[in-house]
């Protein structure tokens, strides 16, 4: 079996790591951290898995090596312990922003500050096997797409891999649940305050924006403009993004473009249908999978094609993504333990 | 294999299919109506109209 750690497990992402962990055939959970909660058992912070583990959380202190080690800390700590987590896993999966920009000047822009040790960001591989897999495959350590990058970029990648938009012209609305707030209550989070609210979050600006250029420009400067927008749900996100063709293609071609980037792959599914209550990606339909479902539709009036793509945020946009490229790391088979296939009706 | 007129997947007719018969395709779930036998040809089947407050 393989020896798996989870620092920082107290949190949303941390639990869904848990969740997957503990399921998968070919790991086993050695031992996950929470400063606050060391010495509780799981179920203290994760009530789902109460009777599923006699697992208890530990101080980061007395974490021992292991085959793999999963870092689900907030922004920043991974880097500034970063000596001490490299010394205790060969493989490593950061789950948060630090390792995710390829540039540092990139990441001084969005982030406000330099990054304490630039000289490792080229040693992570941006972790969505879509468009990394084989690098996945070879890679040591690995860091997730952010969940809203992740859902913008599984939808625009195949028109831009194909350079079929005008590239300063990219605007992404992205609506999102409670749940990437994050665990820790604050006085917006309150209920009385959240419940029914529609809250633009981030009109301009958003530190995702940096990953989606990264993701998606191809030698030649783009410009994405990204507004995320949190509503009244707990999981999901779910990216609008509207591109404006260079050239004139049909609905018929679009269709051609995508089925050519997402034929193989096992967790991206093309959802555009004429009928039905779920005619193009819904989250809800998406609690607790590994799937992004993709859909478009180009306007008859004009060159705007409008890509909808949907996406549990704590699964394929943070645990199910590391889960996965955990599997491609270790050479096992790429859907291991990410079969479930959702609830209906939810 | 013929193409799916919406999305180009490939539709399978099936054996004994006759005219005006319905069938989904497979990539994109459009209902299709069989049209035309030989050649098989495709179209899109009628929907029910529906107003979402437009």
């Amino acid at each position: 079996m393989i020896r798996a750690s989870i620092v920082g497990a107290s949190g949303y992402a941390g639990g869904e790591l848990l969740r997957l962990l503990l399921a998968h055939p070919e790991i086993e959970l050695a031992q996950v951290t929470s400063e606050r909660l060391a010495g509780k058992s799981v179920g203290r912070a994760h009530p789902n898995l109460r009777g599923v583990t006699s697992l208890q959380f530990s101080s980061l202190e007395s974490l021992e090596p292991c085959d793999v080690l999963f870092l689900c800390l907030p922004h920043g700590e991974a880097v500034e312990r970063f000596e001490q987590f490299s010394s205790l896993a060969e493989r490593i999966i950061d789950s948060s922003a630090d390792f995710r920009l390829q540039s540092a000047s990139l990441y001084a822009k969005y982030y406000g500050k330099e990054h304490p040790r630039p000289q490792e960001l080229g040693e992570f591989v941006y972790g969505i096997p879509e468009i990394h897999r084989d690098k996945i495959r070879d890679a040591r350590r690995v860091a997730c797409g952010g969940c809203n990058a992740t859902a913008s970029i599984l939808g625009l990648y195949p028109l831009y891999r194909e350079n079929l938009v005008e590239l300063d012209r990219t605007v992404i609305e992205v609506k999102v649940g409670s749940s990437e707030a994050g665990r820790r209550a604050t006085s917006t989070s309150h209920h009385p305050e959240r419940s029914g609210s529609v809250r633009a979050f981030a009109p301009t600006g958003h530190r995702h924006t940096a990953e989606i250029v990264q993701s998606l420009e191809n030698g030649v400067p783009i410009e994405v403009h990204l507004t995320v927008t949190s509503v009244e749900m707990v999981r999901g996100a779910v990216a609008t993004s509207h591109v404006f063709l260079n050239r004139d293609m049909s609905e018929r071609d679009l269709w051609g473009v995508f089925r050519a980037a997402y034929r193989d792959e096992p967790f991206i599914r093309l959802i555009k249908e004429r009928q039905g209550s779920y005619r193009y990606p819904d989250p809800k339909l998406l609690a607790g999978t590994n799937f992004c479902d993709v859909g478009f539709e180009r306007d008859r009036d004009s060159s705007r094609v409008v890509v909808i793509s949907a996406i549990d945020n704590l699964m394929k946009g943070s645990a199910g993504q590391a889960v996965q490229c955990m599997n491609l790391m270790l050479g096992l088979d790429e859907t291991t333990g990410l079969s479930f296939p959702g609830l209906h009706p939810l | 294999m013929n193409a799916c007129p919406v999305c180009g997947g490939g539709v399978n007719l099936p054996i004994n299919a006759v005219l005006s018969e319905l069938l989904d395709c497979g990539e994109c779930s459009s209902e299709l109506e069989v049209i035309s036998l030989e050649p098989v040809r495709f179209a899109e089947a009628p929907l029910e109209a529906e107003d979402w407050g437009e």
